[in-house]
């Protein structure tokens, strides 16, 4: 099994720790430099945008993190992850990796009271998928390179582009590992 | 499409862990919050250690006010109504902040009766004492918990003694034999259900923060060190010397509350910490956390 590392800077990095663990990988919070040197693969996980923005720079991850999915990296981003990935969000400034051709729209259903669960039907899932929104992000533009693989009211809410993979829903909340499973087998 | 189910509404608190929830009263102090790095604010008319200067009665804030502070920022916005007061709650659900806190720091509109909070889209995070206090918020639909300490003193040692209580509590919990937990139920004063839960899992089905006095960077690495999730900062930021200095190091010190070194780099030279107040000094009617139940 490869070694997957969870980006713990803040956010719920421990429940992609736990699913991951639960499906045998090895795994590394990732706080340092040299963390992210002894993993195959990142997660980076929900929390808020802004502030994981904030401490990659400040902690000086921004550009070994950006070469290292330049470089093939496989990497997997949910909520505030898919943010930090994309090449843009339609408002404000923060930092982001651009290593997703994406534009985000940050909070598009509302904030939370518009939070919400629905079923989802995944691209090559045979059954739907419990996918959870929290103040969650949609793409409103997609680069050529990039594949939708699910969307809700048409608007597209999981993406792949190659080896980079994100979700503006949270599967690390729910018992449903498929995604992970699907990431792990594309390490 | 389901909204306000437990699965969202816990789960905007487990995207808040590792950060720091800062009080602001302007706009402004929203911005440097959000600037620092802060995962949320509490938008508020008066920091707690003002509500403890000014006396009187202690209200929910002006919708104005709220909404200044939501326009102002993209993290989430949390803002207090008082212990009971439902009709405050549906104000705060209605302006749409994003958690509602039923706070003792506010003054009691209701001395026998929180607020059902499975009424309600919006979540909740209360404060507690001990477990069986956070199992009766939890009981009554409380998504999110935080400890009481002693709001507005700068003083760490009621979140300190409150987080210990919690989790000597849960460690005994976990020890005894099924036949036991009744009776552990009822001394807790705690949902029977509930108790069996943790009695299974050794843990509280929700997040739980740090709050009530804390003031330097050192005091969230401290509450961390002990098991919390995250930390809410009152009046620790804006009433010290270098606010936008005071919320970054707090911020870093959360996230890197095991590396000491970071800890005691973002804590050099940082100037005062906001004026502390002992507890025993404080007055029995003017201790918050004896508010609710």
């Amino acid at each position: 099994m490869p070694t997957v590392g969870v980006l713990a800077l803040q956010g719920d990095f421990r429940e992609h720790l736990n699913v991951l663990t639960g499906l045998g990988c090895d795994t590394r919070s990732v706080r340092t430099i040299q963390e992210l040197d002894q993993v195959e693969a990142l997660i980076i996980p929900g929390g808020e945008s802004t502030t994981i923005g904030k401490f990659v720079v400040r902690f000086g991850l921004l550009e070994p993190l950006r070469t290292r999915i330049e470089n093939g990296m496989p990497a997997y981003g949910t909520c505030a992850g898919m943010i930090f990935m994309a090449a843009a969000v339609t408002e404000g400034h923060q930092p982001l990796l651009g290593s997703l051709d994406v534009v985000v729209e940050r909070n598009a259903f509302g904030r939370q009271n518009d939070s919400f669960e629905a079923d989802l039907d995944i691209a090559g899932f045979d059954r739907p998928f419990p996918g959870v929104f929290i103040r969650a992000p949609w793409v409103t533009k997609a680069g050529a390179g990039v594949d939708v693989l699910a969307t809700i009211e048409g608007h597209p809410v999981m993406v792949r582009q190659g080896r980079i993979l994100a979700s503006s829903f949270h599967p690390e909340l729910t018992n449903d590992d498929r995604i992970h499973r699907m990431f792990i087998e594309s390490i | 499409m389901e909204r306000g189910t437990d699965r969202v509404k816990r789960g905007l608190a487990e995207m808040l862990k590792g950060g720091v929830i800062m009080d602001v009263v302007t706009a402004d102090q929203a911005r440097i919050a959000e600037e620092a790095g802060a995962v949320a604010v509490m938008a508020l008319e008066r920091v707690p250690a003002d509500i403890r200067k000014a006396g009187g009665v202690a209200r929910m804030a002006d919708p104005a006010k709220v909404e200044e502070i939501q326009q102002a920022v993209t993290i989430p916005v949390m803002a207090k109504c008082r212990i009971g007061h439902f009709a405050e709650a549906r104000v705060l659900a209605a302006l749409g902040v994003d958690y509602i806190d039923e706070s003792e720091v506010l003054t009691p509109a209701d001395n026998e009766h929180h607020i059902d909070k499975w009424a309600f889209t919006t979540p909740f995070v209360c404060g507690a004492r001990n477990l069986g206090e956070a199992l009766r918020r939890i009981g009554e639909g409380a998504a999110m918990i935080r400890t009481k300490g002693e709001a507005g003193t700068g003083n760490v040692v009621e979140a300190v003694t409150h987080m210990r209580s919690v989790t000597n509590e849960l460690r005994r919990l976990t020890q005894l034999g099924e036949e036991q937990l009744m009776s552990a139920a009822r001394d807790l004063g705690a949902p029977y259900e509930l108790v069996r839960e943790l009695h299974q899992t050794g843990r509280l089905p929700v997040v739980n923060f740090a709050a009530g006095g804390i003031a330097t960077p050192a005091d969230a690495a401290l509450m961390m060190a002990l098991g919390v999730d995250g930390v809410f900062v009152g009046s620790g930021i804006f009433k010290s010397s270098d606010p936008p200095g005071y919320a970054r190091a707090i911020v870093e010190a959360t996230t890197f509350w095991n590396d000491p070194e970071v800890v005691a780099k973002v804590s050099r030279g940082l100037g005062e910490a906001m004026p502390g107040l002992e507890i025993d000094k404080i007055p029995p009617a003017e201790k918050l956390a004896e508010r609710g139940w």
